[in-house]
């Protein structure tokens, strides 16, 4: 490097000798630190291409000399998780259902991490808050179509409804109208009849005789006599005021033509036991459970 | 006479460097009241920054029996007989509020008496002076030490390795005695030294050592000069009668040596009391010269007037050529007439007030702090639930709060639909129709609270709706208001 002695009179500091329409350059190097901190950074980034992942290739990419990858960290995060909860999770799933509703700490446990399962799982289909929707029940209400009590929420949770699990829910609302066992006007009569059954007002004229004669022949074997339903086959209580796919005539008309067969499906092998009685637990917790 | 001329108008010159190289300072060590002050300051702050941790405060079985304890995992301060939640750290607002304003109100009375006797970075700069003029001797040995370099000897060497060891060993137990205000301070100190404590502790003691080590051993008055917002900001908070340190320069002009200043004043010409002999420029711990004024350098610690205070006893001249005034009583000096001291006016009158009431409001929020609590959260999904009987249901989120160091039993009631019923999730038992729960202590508790309003009762959209928690024991008394809300 060239020195230059040229020294600016005014400030009595040397110049670079660069000059622009007499105007000089002082001459102001970067402080050293700045310089030293500079290179370091470039030894830095040298050594950061050997350690970690860093360079794109054609298919894939360099990997580090430490094999470092954030997708096994976040493995390894959640075992570490895994085992933080260790304990308290396998108490929960030692413990017996009604247990754990009287327990404090595992009744906390359960609603906590079952509040989390089943927004990840359950909520698609029934609400993050539980509240259902057009044929996919409320759970905070107190009508439970498979039963309402700690072990059925299980066994339903488990095995789903029509899941295609060999443990299942099984036993659908049958087609009257597709399939031809009832006609068109038989139909709108006993779907007057079914609105009648929980005091909702009827159509002007309707035939409240047939309406209760087609039930009693059709309907009886799976809803009961006193049309209140059967848990054990899914058949809802039809004389209270809670309407899976709504209550109006067009619907009853939809639903007893075509019938209904919705699913649930099983979620004996996608979750844990431990977490699917937590999930109990917490379902069971949002309607105060029967 | 000659209407004195302050020493700084004198020098406008605001066309230097932002900053200049340290240069280092060889503080004399001095002997007098401000000196006797600042070591009795020095000896009180430090004895209750270490020793505090290790004050036990009896809290009952259980629980933390350390007087002053930030509790971290646990989210719980103690400080002697208070315990705060972390829903409480607005105390911590009242009381910055407080320190604030007490330190705007010392600077209104004395200027920067923080700066020059409290604040740490003086406190720990000027134990660190101590420990080096112990070791290396006075002021002017050290200069000369430190100009003979190139020729160290191992005795010289010895003795550099000797002051930093123990500016470190202050330093580590500075770092020290900080973390055993997170944790039980003789169990941490035990493990500590069996290292067996836990890596952030560790980790919180390199960085303090580091710091203090940096700022007080090697940066000193730089922190001061360069990174302290403070002497910016009190240059804007300071009035005309607040009192500074002040070189009297109605007694000081002209200054000149001892000899020449009497032979002066036997010809009965002007001269000052001031003899040039510059002890208060060595004594001063940043290395300012305070007869150019005051200035932002100047911590006012008062070493100087205890300087000049003593060369003016020697000379028989009166002392206080350097003391606590101001430009005003300067200027009524010069004319005649006597100083006068303002501590009582406007200014820190407000101040005064203004601690007071931030005081009275905390004292007031603290005494009628609620130690049991509860917050409710009203479900949004759904926000209503009817029925199979018509009725109608809302859920709420409970949250209750037994800030006290035992349990109790807690009776949920409700106040809202006409012939509600509640029904609690969680509950240990029903007695009377009203849910009970065992509150352990000092925690918070979540249930689920289900509000079910009979179909006839026909509620309206929204009606208001109040949960009240009652100790049965106690009577304690909380409750909260909510919606209670018909599809």
């Amino acid at each position: 490097m060239t020195e230059h002695s040229d020294i600016d009179h005014v400030s009595g500091r040397s110049t670079t000798g660069h000059q622009w329409d007499g105007i000089k350059e002082l001459n102001t190097p970067l402080p050293r630190w700045w310089v030293i901190t500079f290179y370091l950074t470039i030894v830095w980034a040298i050594g950061y291409w050997i350690v970690y992942p860093a360079w794109p290739l054609l298919r894939s990419h360099t990997t580090g000399i430490w094999n470092y990858s954030t997708r096994a960290e976040v493995a390894n995060e959640l075992a570490n998780l895994e085992k933080i909860r260790g304990d308290k999770m396998v108490a929960l799933g030692a413990a017996p259902l009604e247990e754990i509703e009287k327990n404090p700490a595992l009744l906390a446990l359960a609603r906590a991490r079952g509040k989390t399962v089943f927004g990840d799982n359950c909520a698609p289909c029934h609400g993050s808050g539980g509240a259902g929707a057009k044929g996919y029940p409320n759970l905070n209400d107190d009508e439970w179509v498979w039963g309402g009590s700690l072990d059925q929420i299980m066994q339903t949770i488990q095995f789903g409804v029509r899941s295609g699990h060999a443990k299942a829910h099984e036993g659908a609302m049958l087609a009257f109208g597709k399939d031809g066992i009832l006609k068109k006007d038989q139909i709108v009569t006993v779907a007057n009849y079914v609105r009648s059954l929980s005091g909702l007002s009827t159509a002007a004229g309707y035939d409240a005789a047939a309406g209760k004669k087609i039930f009693a022949e059709n309907c009886t074997s799976c809803h009961g006599d006193n049309a209140k339903g059967n848990q054990e086959l899914g058949a809802p209580d039809l004389t209270d005021k809670i309407w899976l796919f709504g209550s109006d005539e067009a619907t009853l008309v939809e639903t007893i033509s075509n019938g209904r067969a919705g699913v649930m499906p099983a979620w004996v092998d996608r979750l844990d036991p431990s977490t699917i009685k937590a999930l109990t637990v917490y379902v069971h917790s949002l309607g105060g459970g029967k | 006479m000659n209407q004195p001329v302050n020493p700084t108008d004198l020098q406008l010159d605001d066309d230097g460097p932002l900053y200049a190289a340290q240069k280092k300072v060889y503080p004399q060590s001095v002997s007098g009241t401000f000196r006797r002050t600042k070591w009795g300051l020095m000896a009180f702050c430090l004895g209750v920054y270490y020793l505090l941790p290790f004050v036990r405060w009896n809290r009952g079985l259980g629980a933390p029996d350390q007087a002053v304890l930030i509790d971290l995992p646990n989210s719980r301060f103690y400080f002697f007989f208070i315990e705060l939640w972390p829903q409480e750290v607005y105390y911590f607002t009242g009381l910055l509020i407080v320190a604030a304003l007490t330190l705007f109100l010392m600077n209104a009375v004395g200027g920067r008496i923080w700066c020059g006797y409290l604040c740490p970075q003086t406190v720990w700069t000027d134990l660190f002076y101590a420990v080096e003029r112990l070791i290396e001797g006075d002021r002017r040995e050290r200069m000369r030490k430190d100009a003979a370099k190139g020729t160290m000897k191992l005795e010289r060497f010895a003795e550099i390795l000797l002051k930093h060891s123990i500016w470190l060993m202050i330093a580590w137990w500075t770092g020290g005695a900080w973390v055993l205000y997170f944790n039980d301070a003789p169990t941490l100190v035990k493990q500590l030294v069996t290292f067996q404590a836990p890596m952030i502790a560790y980790i919180w003691i390199g960085i303090l050592t580091a710091t203090t080590y940096l700022l007080a051993g090697w940066m000193r008055e730089q922190v001061c000069v360069y990174m302290c917002p403070w002497p910016r900001i009190q240059a804007a908070l300071t009035d005309e009668w607040a009192l500074n340190v002040t070189y009297k320069y109605d007694r000081g002009e002209a200054r000149t040596s001892l000899k020449k200043a009497n032979e002066l004043r036997a010809l009965g010409q002007p001269v000052g009391d001031c003899i040039d002999c510059y002890q208060c420029v060595a004594v001063c711990p940043t290395g300012i010269d305070i007869r150019n004024g005051s200035q932002l350098d100047c911590i006012q610690c008062g070493l100087c007037i205890d300087a000049c205070d003593t060369v003016m006893n020697k000379i028989g001249r009166e002392t206080r050529l350097i003391g606590y005034d101001n430009d005003i009583n300067i200027h009524r000096r010069a004319a005649g007439k006597p100083p006068i001291y303002r501590i009582v006016r406007p200014r820190t009158v407000t101040y005064a007030v203004m601690i007071a009431a931030v005081g009275a409001i905390m004292l007031y929020a603290m005494l009628t702090r609620t130690l049991l609590d509860i917050n409710v959260l009203h479900d949004r999904n759904p926000v209503a639930v009817k029925l199979a009987d018509g009725s109608i249901r809302n859920a709420y989120t409970a949250r209750l709060l037994n800030k006290r160091g035992f349990d109790r039993v807690i009776a949920i009631d409700v106040d809202g639909p006409v012939n509600a019923a509640l029904h609690v999730v969680g509950a240990d038992s029903v007695t009377q129709d009203r849910p009970m729960i065992v509150l352990a202590r000092d925690t918070t508790t979540e249930l689920r609270l289900l509000v079910t309003a009979p179909a006839e009762s026909n509620p309206a959209k929204s009606i208001p709706v109040r949960f009240r928690v009652t100790d049965i024991g106690l009577g304690e008394v909380a409750s909260v208001t909510d919606h209670f809300v018909a599809p």
